[in-house]
């Protein structure tokens, strides 16, 4: 980035002036949204952590109870749909870098259909044929596990689908150039871990009682 | 930003203007000062000891004699609960954070926390979970399961009340301070520190707060997980602990002491922090052994997340996991027994002066060194089996919590509280309430041991007749009354002294680091110049250093006294950029409100309530960072 367009703050010392804060590590959201990641890391792992000791606690059959082994055809375009948001999203943080505002935002409506079709396919055709035809958080340990780590994973990508919207509306209002778009970054960052959370969730719980 | 000057060297009354908040009402509700938030923290938090120790009194006036009955069995549960509860949460982590609210920025340099509106968000939020909390006090239904809150006893089976939800749904909403608050400080100090203060700069208090916030990072969410599958066993019927449907009870018990055993760390490591900003200005030398005492608190940090089965020793688990767990329970001995060492080195080759907040100090080396005997012996299997449950336990961790946490803080509170209200406490009724608390506090714990090794169980209202238990536990109750008196002692001489005590100037004890480069108390904008560090020690190696700060022409950096602060990056505190600060905000308080709200709705189950309250939260968020003309958006 080249310094010369920013607004140059003088500081008080002779001949020296500072850029203001940009986007990247000298933002402080920046680092708010690292350690935010961090923290939601930490839930998931425990979280995942549970499932295994909960598993190797009980009887030899996983899953218990006589529920068949996670069905994968659905799971695995769910992920496809799921993974390949990260593209888009991605698209748009370069986009913004290079300060073009409108391919950004294509980039963010195409990554919020994507992960908006994943939550529906969850939403409406999974869970439902689940809890009709297998099980339900309250046969047992298994169900309550499997929904709610899925659960879980569902409302971050929920809250992803707020953020991509809420970056949008700020793009619309052109609060965001090729220095200031640290809602960007931060969207992009948060939407990224949503999704390699998602490969750990996947083979937990979908991959691992196949092993 | 019309003040701005454009050399960049900042006037007073610039910064006045620009970081001015009118007093009033408005204010008083909306302020993102550092400063007025690390007191409220104080003054909430040490409101919440009295509670907590009201509580732990009526447990003693119960326990004076055999077969009272001052409170009935059930209300005895509530009360150790809730005393814990209380302790932990509401009085230990927030004073101690209010230490850090105030006295970070101070010391590093800088002009606010890194988010200002986080910050009072935490604030808030904290205030309104222990609202929440004691609410079951007003509805008589007390969480009654223990501060750790064992599975199956805190099932819906075995606790039908609400108790188990207030203590569940209150402690994720606190959490939610905590975790905020943490963020805030680790990003405050890695990227907010005066030019100069590179990490091997950076005073032990920091590096203290520093390895609390990220221990909180990284133990925190077990504690929030192990609260939601909790409730979501109790409330709608799923089965994580509960055995008959495959549930697991001991998930529990891993789940809170991952979290638990880092949380008695985190309370401990900022107070051993306060004990290294004391001991050297009151030992007129530096510290000995800077580097190992960093490591140390760090080290304690990192093994604090390898040691939590030594609280279920008595659960069956497997021996070779006993024993590893053990090994690392041990381990804690060394970075501990550095630190005491360093301390002692210090004291050794300095002179100390036995003011007010050096006693605290040195009597919470005492203490912690006791505790610190007891601690090893607890972390031997054999040992631990036999007096798990009893006074011992109990004896063990009043003083690494008390000794190890509640002294420093006392010490914080005679060293720092000048800085905060420009006034001296007196010395005189500071060392009468020294003594007082020293004597209390040992006649009312040291007999736990001898009663926790002769059998007395925790957590029971009363014992028979012929056990030999009588005297030493009415030993306990007095000292528990001194114990009381001497803490009373000291918010009185506090609230007398900041009317009327002694004008403390800007650097009562010659301390070392920046927080005395400021007038007490500290403008708004903390310092007129932000300075340029060039020591270890800037109050003593930079004569320069005034009330002001630092002038420009020694390298002060007045930021054209705009509403800014400066990023300085994350090792050597180079400047890199100047950061606008956010002004004051209704939102953290509305946000709280609403997420209030929201948890009334889950404790109540009013779904409907529930959603509305939900959709208000947002609708905060969205308000909350809406633009504004005067901040420029990022």
């Amino acid at each position: 980035m080249s310094a010369t367009d920013l607004l140059l703050v003088p500081t008080g010392q002779p001949d020296e002036r500072l850029p203001t804060a940009g986007a990247g590590p000298t933002n402080f959201g920046w680092w708010g949204m690292v350690l935010f990641i961090a923290v939601e890391a930490t839930l998931f792992a425990l979280l995942l952590a549970s499932y295994f000791y909960v598993r190797f606690r009980s009887g030899p059959v996983w899953p218990p109870d006589g529920i068949e082994d996670p069905k994968l055809a659905l799971v695995l375009v769910m992920s496809a749909v799921l993974w390949s948001s990260s593209l888009p999203v991605h698209l748009a943080h370069s986009a913004i870098k290079r300060g073009h505002v409108g391919a950004m935002r294509v980039c963010l409506a195409l990554g919020f259909v994507l992960g908006a079709a994943f939550l529906a396919l969850q939403c409406a055709v999974e869970y439902p044929d689940i809890l009709r035809h297998e099980f339900t958080p309250r046969t047992n340990a298994y169900g309550s596990m499997f929904f709610t780590i899925t659960g879980l994973h569902g409302a971050h990508v929920l809250v992803g689908l707020l953020m991509n919207a809420w970056t949008q509306l700020r793009a619309r209002q052109g609060a965001f150039d090729r220095h200031r778009h640290v809602t960007v970054q931060n969207f992009v960052l948060y939407w990224h871990f949503v999704d390699i959370v998602w490969v750990f969730v996947l083979a937990t719980l979908y991959l691992s009682p196949r092993l | 930003m019309a003040t701005v000057t454009t050399d960049g060297v900042a006037t007073a009354q610039a910064l006045e203007e620009a970081w001015h908040e009118t007093p009033g009402l408005g204010s008083f509700l909306t302020t993102v000062d550092h400063k007025r938030i690390g007191k409220r923290y104080l003054y909430t938090g040490l409101l919440f000891l009295v509670v907590g120790g009201v509580e732990s009194l009526v447990m003693r006036i119960q326990l004076a004699h055999l077969n009272l009955r001052v409170v009935d069995p059930e209300t005895y549960n509530q009360l150790f609960s809730m005393h814990g509860v209380t302790m932990m949460f509401l009085f230990a982590t927030p004073v101690l954070s209010g230490f850090g609210n105030y006295l970070v920025p101070l010391m590093i340099g800088a002009r606010d926390m890194a988010f200002p509106r986080l910050n009072a968000f935490g604030y808030w939020v904290f205030l309104a979970a222990g609202v929440f909390l004691y609410g079951s006090f007003v509805v008589h239904q007390m969480p009654d399961a223990g501060w750790f809150n064992y599975t199956p006893l805190s099932d819906s089976v075995y606790t039908a009340g609400p108790n188990i939800d207030f203590y569940a749904l209150g402690l994720i909403f606190v959490g939610i301070s905590t975790t905020a608050g943490s963020i805030n400080f680790i990003v405050t100090i890695l990227k907010m520190r005066a030019p100069g203060m590179s990490l091997n700069r950076m005073p032990i208090f920091v590096w203290g707060e520093l390895a609390m916030a990220l221990t909180v990072v990284f133990a925190l969410p077990a504690l929030t997980l192990a609260n939601v599958l909790l409730e979501l066993e109790r409330r709608a019927g799923f089965h994580f602990f509960a055995p008959a449907r495959g549930g697991q009870p001991l998930l529990w018990q891993h789940l809170f002491w991952i979290f638990g055993h880092p949380e008695v760390y985190l309370v401990v490591l900022p107070a051993l922090g306060i004990a290294s900003a004391i001991i050297p200005t009151f030992c007129r030398r530096s510290m000995v052994g800077y580097t190992y005492i960093v490591l140390a608190e760090m080290a304690i940090a990192l093994i604090g997340f390898g040691v939590w089965v030594h609280h279920m020793f008595a659960t069956g688990l497997p021996t070779i996991g006993l024993g590893f767990i053990s090994l690392t329970s041990f381990l804690v001995v060394i970075p501990s027994g550095v630190q005491i060492f360093a301390w002692l080195a210090t004291m050794w080759a300095g002179k100390p002066v036995l003011r007010t907040p050096m006693l605290f100090v040195i009597g919470f080396i005492i203490l912690f060194v006791i505790g610190g005997l007891s601690g090893p012996m607890l972390a031997a299997v054999p040992l631990d089996q036999q007096v798990t449950d009893t006074y011992f336990v109990v004896a063990h961790f009043h003083y690494v919590l008390v000794g190890g946490a509640m002294f420093p803080i006392f010490a914080g509170i005679y060293f720092w509280a000048p800085k905060m209200t420009g006034r001296l406490l007196s010395e005189r009724w500071g060392k009468i309430s020294f003594w007082l608390m020293f004597v209390g506090f040992n006649a009312l714990f040291f007999p736990m041991h001898i009663l926790g090794l002769r059998g007395q169980p925790r957590r029971t209202y009363t014992y028979q007749a012929g056990l030999g238990w009588d005297f030493l536990n009415l030993l306990e109750t007095i000292g528990a009354f001194v114990l009381a008196l001497g803490i009373l002692v000291t918010f009185v001489n506090w609230m007398w002294s900041s009317r009327r005590g002694e004008p403390a100037g800007h650097d009562p004890w010659q301390g070392d680091s920046l927080e005395w480069a400021t007038t007490s108390p500290p403008a708004e904008y903390n310092f007129e110049n932000i300075p340029t560090v060039r020591s270890r020690e800037p109050m003593w190696d930079q004569p320069e250093l005034g009330p002001n700060g630092q002038p420009p022409e020694a390298g002060g950096r007045g930021l054209g006294g705009g509403h800014t602060t400066l990023v300085t990056s994350l090792l050597e505190a180079d400047p890199e950029v100047v950061a606008p600060m956010p002004h004051e905000s209704p939102w953290p308080l509305l946000l709280t409100v609403a997420l209030a709200a929201v948890f009334v709705g889950l404790l109540i189950r009013s779904w409907a309530f529930w959603a509305v309250a939900s959709v208000v939260a947002l609708g905060c968020v969205a308000g909350w960072f809406w633009p504004r003309g005067e901040t420029q958006e990022t």
